[in-house]
């Protein structure tokens, strides 16, 4: 009863085109029926993310682990609330990250929990650059 | 309920569970201590098999409908991906259709043994009619069952079956209206017919707990008819029938398991791989072969109504036995009259089951109304009159004294009809595949293929090759929309590897969409894509071709049969013949001639082929000596190209086949093992007993 070949074989890995996305901006893909949230952040998002004293968080981690090296402007994490599964908003919150609208839980502009019932940060997939533009999800 | 048991765990807990409900206690007394008659020969086993055959089908059952989706467009195509794609989705799908057969081959022997023991008589009569509910349970939830797949059978088996009920006056047509959800046989048909057969097994499993309840109330009857007097007349439940049963089980497993790996489509029909047509009657429609006895009687008799009660009527004549044959003797065994007279029935009931399968013309017609005739004579005439006019022989005094005169021959005569019913059996369900099949072109002369045999396995280069030739030939005409590109590279198959496998794919353009802003558009294809169809739609190719569509060619080695002929389809089943629809196929690629044979119109459009049906074939021949250039140095012939693209369109309708006949293989010495010990286990704990 595990999944199937073909449920096995439509969850793949898919490749995501950078390049439409400018800076501040957002969009969302689906992997494997989940929403991946592909974030273009800006320098004051990214800073903001880096200010924050790591041991001060709920689910203690570093801006620096959760985006790849040299490509730290692009933030890729599941865009699903770790408390019950719902789908945070972008660019919303107290933190200018992600707001989820069913119980409150707030994320920064690293996808980490800050505020709200939520025990963790939102994971973040498998993914590689397969060029500056390009990733490949999986 | 029954039996003595003054069973006590001695386990504090359990004590506890028992003073407040008295479990343990009761399976104890009915399934350990209860007394069985020391002299049930095997026939009894078979309602252990019985218990095990619907606790099988509900697993195997609930399983599959988490995969399968009761809609008309998309359920044929759900069974296919659960026989392509599920983890053993074969396999579960081969348990559960073999498994009906084996359910219904069980509860006919079980039957059988009840008529020839006289199981039915007193007090035992409410047992023998909860079984006769259970009996009709089981035909309505194997009807519905077929209907399911929604092939060709399923469809059109469904429509003739419902339309009996418009035979009952004043209501009949409200009721069929009511059985089909609509005007015809459509997806509010399936619907409900997939709800109900999913709920009556449960049904059934509830008879099944009272049919229990009834049978140790009266305890078992045995083969002397004489009811135990003593406790010398008894052994206990445990180990001794468990034993035996266990052992009547595991030969039963041997039997069950040749169908499930090795000949899972002998009791099925060709027809049913072909997706259901609403405006195409087969030629032959049959029903599954345990209804085939009950449609020779509707078919025996020319007016409708008539048909339809002498039908139903077979059946529930059943419930009345105990009432018909009211001889005080219960056991045919000291019966010689009412015993030759019910080997006759047995062979009248064969003999309809035969007849359901033929066309009903000439001779089968007749035949067919005399065997009618003498299965209600049985009952209705015969028995009675047996009842009043038998000398019986005397009856042993006791069990003991039954068990002690006979030690010595008791294996024989179960080994003896065991054989006889199987030969029987054999010529019924032949005789079934014989009318399903074509009949009007020459039989395909048989060809050695590499998969054929328990041994089988596809020829890798033969698959490889066979799909250059359906690449570059069939596939302008003919969709493979079951294969999906990925499906090249998994094991079993023409053996890529999964970067080949994508290499293929990405050279077929695949329609995507809608994007971003609404349209449809083009994109290379992927390992996860299915082989994209050359027309839109049947319109489409129906347009492109003349009027005939070229159907997909994913199932159609499964799809296509011809006669085997006596004796021949009763040789197929020892040495695993199954190979009617690539040798058709391979046949038909073969079989063009340039000129119709003197006095054959061929109509405008036709091409003349000795091996299709009709003759008159629209496609034109497709294959020509070096059309497709093979890169192995294989002969660039229309014999090599047939072959080569027959075995690759066998693998394209069941890529699992060799992963079917390897597990096969190491369930057979598993199970002859288990057969095995258990026998001499079985004999080791009856010792004591003789």
């Amino acid at each position: 009863m595990n999944p199937d070949a073909s449920t096995i074989a439509a969850g793949a890995p898919i490749e995501v085109d950078l390049t439409p996305i400018a800076e501040g901006q957002d969009i969302k893909v689906f992997w494997r029926g989940k929403p991946i949230y592909i974030s273009h952040r800006t320098k004051k998002q990214i800073d903001e993310a880096r200010k924050v004293p790591v041991s001060s968080l709920p689910d203690p981690q570093s801006d620096e682990q959760r985006v790849k090296a040299g490509h730290d402007q692009w933030l890729v994490v599941v865009g699903i609330c770790t408390h019950l599964g719902c789908i945070p908003i972008a660019h919303e919150g107290a933190y200018d990250g992600f707001f989820c609208p069913c119980h409150g839980s707030v994320y920064d502009t690293s996808g980490r929990i800050r505020q709200g019932p939520a025990p963790s940060n939102l994971p973040v997939p498998p993914y590689t650059f397969v060029s500056d533009t390009k990733i490949q999800i999986g | 309920m029954s039996g003595p048991s003054d069973f006590q765990p001695t386990n504090p807990a359990l004590k506890w569970i028992e003073r407040r409900l008295p479990i343990m206690g009761l399976m104890h007394s009915s399934f350990v201590a209860y007394p069985t008659p020391r002299n049930l020969n095997y026939w009894w086993t078979f309602g252990a098999i019985l218990s095990l055959m619907l606790g099988v089908q509900i697993l195997t059952g609930v399983i599959l409908a988490m995969h399968y989706t009761p809609h008309a467009d998309l359920a044929f195509k759900s069974v296919e991906l659960i026989v392509r794609d599920v983890n053993y989705g074969w396999l579960l799908r081969n348990i559960h259709a073999s498994g009906a057969s084996m359910f219904f081959f069980a509860v006919y022997i079980h039957m059988f043994r009840g008529l020839y023991y006289g199981s039915y008589k007193e007090p035992r009569e409410v047992l023998w009619i909860l079984g006769v509910i259970i009996y009709l349970l089981m035909m309505a939830t194997g009807f519905m069952g077929y209907v399911l797949p929604w092939g060709q059978m399923s469809f059109w088996g469904a429509t003739v079956i419902t339309n009996l009920f418009s035979a009952v006056p004043y209501v009949g047509d409200s009721i069929v209206t009511l059985l089909w959800g609509g005007y015809s046989v459509g997806n509010p048909t399936l619907n409900r017919f997939f709800s109900l057969h999913y709920l009556l097994p449960f049904v059934i499993a509830g008879v099944v707990v009272l049919h229990i309840w009834a049978l140790h109330v009266a305890g078992q009857n045995n083969p002397a008819g004489v009811e135990p007097k003593t406790e010398k007349d008894t052994v206990a439940f445990t180990p001794y029938a468990t034993m035996k049963d266990m052992f009547g089980v595991s030969c039963f497993m041997l039997f069950f398991a040749w169908f499930i790996f090795y000949m899972p489509n002998y009791l099925g029909d060709a027809d049913n791989y072909i997706p259901a047509n609403p405006g195409v009657t087969p030629a032959h429609i049959v029903p599954e072969w345990y209804y085939l006895p009950f449609y020779a009687i509707l078919r025996s008799i020319p007016n409708k109504l008539a048909g339809v009660v002498a039908m139903f009527g077979a059946i529930i004549i059943l419930a009345f036995l105990p009432w018909l044959d009211s001889a005080k003797t219960r056991s045919s065994k000291y019966r010689p009259l009412a015993k030759q007279f019910f080997w006759v029935f047995v062979v009248v009931c064969i003999g309809l089951g035969y007849l359901g399968a033929q066309p009903p013309e000439g001779i089968y017609v007749i035949v067919g109304r005399i065997l009618t005739f003498c299965y209600f004579a049985y009952f209705l005439i015969l028995l009675p009159l047996l009842s009043r006019i038998e000398k019986p022989r005397p009856v042993p005094n006791s069990i003991a004294d039954d068990v002690l005169a006979k030690t010595g021959r008791k294996a024989a005569p179960m080994v003896s009809t065991v054989i006889a019913l199987m030969v029987a059996g054999g010529l019924l369900v032949g005789g079934a595949q014989n009318a399903r099949a074509e009949d009007h072109g020459a039989s395909p002369p048989g060809q050695k293929w590499s998969f054929s045999g328990p041994f089988g396995k596809f020829d890798r280069g033969a698959l490889q090759r066979g799909l250059k030739v359906y690449k570059e030939v069939c596939a302008s005409c003919h969709g493979l929309s079951y294969v999906a590109f990925r499906n090249l590279a998994e094991t079993g198959g023409p053996g890529y590897s999964v970067a080949q496998a994508q290499a293929f794919a990405s050279e077929y353009k695949v329609k995507d969409g809608p994007n971003d802003q609404g349209d449809m558009f083009e994109r290379p294809g992927r390992p996860a894509d299915y082989f994209p169809s050359p027309f839109p739609n049947e319109q489409a190719a129906r347009a492109a071709n003349g009027g005939a569509y070229p159907p997909d060619l994913s199932l159609i080695t499964k799809a296509r049969s011809y006669k085997r002929g006596f004796p021949m389809f009763l040789i197929d089943f020892f040495t695993q013949y199954q190979e009617q629809g690539p040798d058709y196929v391979a046949a038909v690629l073969q079989g063009y001639e340039d000129k119709a044979p003197a006095g054959f119109t061929l109509p405008e459009g036709s091409n003349y082929n000795k091996y299709f049906p009709g003759h008159a074939i629209k496609m034109p021949k497709p294959l020509n000596d070096g059309q497709v250039t093979y890169d192995d140095g294989s002969p660039a012939t229309v014999a090599q190209y047939a072959k080569d693209v027959t075995t690759f369109l066998m693998w394209a309708a069941e890529p699992h086949m060799e992963a079917r006949k390897a597990l096969g293989l190491q369930v057979f010495v598993f199970l002859i093992l288990l057969t095995v010990l258990l026998y001499f286990t079985k004999k080791k704990v009856w010792a004591n007993a003789h």
